[in-house]
C-alpha cells in the first residue's frame, strides 16, 4: 500500500496534515499522539513581529460549527525558529510553515526569513484571514494583488510554496489561477468562511471582532465544491480542508481533486482526530482494495 | 501520561435546582488531577454541539472524579438527561491550579455560586485550615454547605438578600474579616465565580496587600492551548485560561 503524495516538489508521506491554527506548533499535541505518523504538521500563522491578537470573547460554538476571532495571535518567526522549531525537528515529519504579513514587503522578508532555516520543508502563504483589520483581505480578494504578493514571495523562498485561497470570494477558480500564474506550488483551501453570531439578551455581536471565521462540519459541502471548482482550473497540487471529521470526508475532498488533506476544527474536538482519520484512510484503502492514494485523487471528476 | 481518556457515568443527578452532580469512574487510567485544573467532556458523540465541554474538578473519588455543574446552556442541557453506563471521552486533568499555601500563611477560600465547583476539592485539601466564604443572591441559591461542613475551618456564608447568613456579598465580609482578624499575617486568598465578583476581590486583596489567586472561566474550543479562542488579558499580554490558567495571580488580570 503506498500512501504517498507529492505537493508539487514536496513528498509527504502520507495526505494527512494539520490545518494552520488548529495544531498550535506541535508540542501541544506530542503528548496524544506520535507527530511523525503525520504526512505534515502545518503551524500556526507566523508574522515578523509577535501579535496580541483580537480582543476576547474570540470564539463561538454554532450549528455544526464554530466561529473564531484569534486574529492570528503568533509569537513572531524569531521565537518560533529558536523555540519552536527544534522539537518538531525531532519528529519524522514534513513542517510546513504558515506566515503572513502587513504588507507585499512583510510577507517577502517573513519568507526570506523562514527559508534560511533548516528543518522547514514548505511555506503556506496565508492571504486569506477573515479575521485581520479592513484593507488586510484584498491580498486574497483581489486578484491582481494576489498575483503581485505571491510573486513578490516566490522571488524570496526555494521552498515549496502553498498559497493558502479564502472562500470569501464570488469565483475561487479565478484566485487560484492568479496564485498559480504568480508562481505557487500548490494550493490550500478552503480558509473559514466569514459570519457572526449576535446574543439576543445583550442585543450585541458574541465576538469581540464583531465577525470571525466559521469551521467545522457546517462548512464542509462548500469547502468539497471549491475543491471541485479549483482542481479543474488549476494544474497544481491542491491540499483541501473545511470541515474535516472523519477518514469518509478526507477521501471524499481527495475525490473531488485534493492531493493532500488537512485535519482542521476537528483536532479541537478530539486531539487524536489526524491519526484516526490516517488510520481509517488506510482501513478505505484496504477494503477498496486501493493500492496507492494517490490514484484517488480528482478521480469524481467525470470523464 | 494519559490525558484523554474515556469514563463511565456512574450518577449523575439533581443536587438542587438547575444544578447536577455527575460522578464518572474512569475506565482507562487517569491522571491525578489537583484543584483548580478543569476537565473537557464529550457531551454528544454527534456534530452538534460539536466541542468539549469545560467543567471543574469537583471532587476526585476512589472511582474517579465528580463534576459540578450548573444547568445553563446547550452543552450542559444535554449533559443532564445522560444516564448512568453513558461512556464519554474525557480531555484532563487540564490546566494550572491552585498554589498551596505555606504553612505561615492563612488561606481564605472564597466562592461566588457555582464557583464553589472549582475551590471545593481545594477545601478539602486544606483540610480544617481553609476560611471559607460562600455567597450567592438568596439561600435557594447556596448548596454543598452539608458537604463542606467536615472540611473547613469556618464557613461564612452570605446572601445579597439576606435569606440565609450575612446580608451583603462575599467582598463585603472578606473586607471585613481582613481588617478585624489580626491572626492572618499572611492571609492568602482563593477564589472562583462570577467575573464582577473576582474583579472585586482583586481589588480588595490589592487595597489591602493580601494575595490572592483567581480561576477565571472562558469559552473554549480545545483546553489544551491550541486554539487560542480562551485568552485573557493579562499584564504580560493575552494569557490561555486553559493552559496559562485557569489559575491566575489576581494582580496580573488586566479587570
Amino acid at each position: 500500500m503506498n500512501l504517498e503524495v507529492n505537493i508539487g516538489k514536496l513528498r509527504l508521506k502520507n495526505p494527512v496534515m494539520t490545518a494552520s491554527g488548529t495544531f498550535g506548533y506541535g508540542e501541544e499535541f506530542a503528548e496524544f499522539i506520535d507527530l511523525s505518523r503525520l504526512g505534515a504538521v502545518v503551524v500556526k500563522g507566523l508574522s515578523i513581529n509577535a501579535k496580541e491578537g483580537n480582543p476576547p470573547p474570540r470564539l463561538v460554538e454554532t450549528a455544526s460549527g464554530m466561529l473564531n476571532a484569534i486574529g492570528l495571535q503568533n509569537i513572531g518567526i524569531e521565537r518560533f525558529i529558536k523555540e519552536k522549531l527544534p522539537f518538531l525537528k525531532t519528529y519524522d515529519t514534513s513542517v510546513i510553515v504558515n506566515f503572513f504579513g502587513d504588507s507585499v514587503e512583510e510577507y517577502e522578508t517573513a519568507a526570506a526569513m523562514l527559508s534560511s532555516q533548516e528543518g522547514i520543508h514548505g511555506l503556506e502563504m496565508n492571504i486569506s484571514c477573515p479575521n485581520k483589520q479592513a484593507g488586510w483581505c484584498i491580498f486574497g480578494t483581489d486578484p491582481k494583488v494576489t498575483f503581485e504578493v505571491v510573486s513578490a514571495v516566490r522571488k524570496r523562498t526555494a521552498l515549496p510554496l502553498i498559497v493558502k485561497l479564502s472562500p470569501n470570494v464570488t469565483d475561487i477558480s479565478v484566485m487560484a489561477r492568479a496564485a498559480v500564474e504568480a508562481g505557487a506550488d500548490a494550493l490550500s483551501l478552503i480558509n473559514t468562511i466569514t459570519g457572526m453570531a449576535i446574543d439576543i439578551k445583550t442585543r450585541r455581536p458574541r465576538l469581540g471582532n464583531v465577525t470571525g471565521g466559521l469551521s467545522g462540519p457546517a462548512i464542509k459541502p462548500v469547502a468539497l465544491r471549491m475543491v471541485y471548482e479549483v482542481y479543474k482550473a488549476v494544474k497544481v497540487p491542491v491540499i483541501g480542508m473545511g470541515g474535516i471529521m472523519s477518514a469518509d470526508d478526507a477521501v471524499e475532498f481527495m475525490l473531488a481533486g485534493a492531493s493532500g488533506i488537512a485535519v482542521g476544527t476537528a483536532n479541537f474536538v478530539n486531539p487524536l482526530a489526524s491519526i484516526e482519520i490516517l488510520d481509517g484512510i488506510i482501513d478505505y484503502m484496504e477494503k477498496q482494495g486501493i493500492e496507492a492514494i494517490s490514484s484517488l485523487t480528482g478521480t469524481a471528476h467525470a470523464g | 501520561m494519559n490525558r484523554y481518556f474515556r469514563a463511565e457515568i456512574r450518577s449523575n443527578r439533581p443536587v438542587h435546582i438547575n444544578h447536577n452532580l455527575l460522578s464518572l469512574a474512569n475506565i482507562d487510567p487517569m491522571v491525578e488531577p489537583q484543584p483548580g485544573q478543569f476537565y473537557m467532556l464529550e457531551v454528544s458523540k454527534g456534530l452538534d454541539p460539536l466541542l468539549k465541554r469545560a467543567f471543574s474538578l469537583f471532587r476526585r473519588t476512589q472511582e474517579g472524579f465528580q463534576i459540578l455543574y450548573r444547568i445553563k446552556g446547550k452543552g450542559t442541557s444535554i449533559l443532564k438527561d445522560l444516564k448512568k453506563g453513558t461512556v464519554l471521552h474525557v480531555l484532563g486533568p487540564l490546566g494550572n491550579f491552585y498554589p498551596l499555601p505555606s504553612d505561615s500563611e492563612s488561606p481564605l477560600v472564597i466562592a461566588g455560586g457555582i464557583g464553589i465547583a472549582s475551590v471545593f476539592s481545594l477545601v478539602e485539601k486544606l483540610s480544617k485550615k481553609a476560611f471559607v466564604f460562600y455567597g450567592a443572591r438568596a439561600e435557594q441559591e447556596l448548596f454543598m454547605t452539608d458537604a463542606l461542613e467536615s472540611f473547613h475551618r469556618e464557613l461564612v456564608l452570605c446572601t445579597d438578600d439576606g435569606s440565609c447568613g450575612v446580608k451583603g456579598t462575599v467582598v463585603d465580609v472578606l473586607t471585613d474579616f481582613i481588617k478585624k482578624r489580626d491572626e492572618f499575617h499572611q492571609p492568602v486568598i482563593y477564589a472562583c465565580g462570577p467575573k464582577a465578583m473576582l474583579r472585586e476581590i482583586a481589588k480588595t486583596a490589592l487595597a489591602n496587600g493580601v494575595k490572592a489567586y483567581v480561576s477565571l472561566e472562558e469559552h473554549m474550543a480545545c483546553g489544551i492551548g491550541a486554539c487560542l479562542g480562551c485568552v485573557v488579558k493579562t499584564t504580560s499580554g493575552h494569557q490561555r485560561v486553559c493552559k496559562e490558567g485557569p489559575v491566575f495571580d489576581a494582580r496580573e488580570i488586566v479587570w
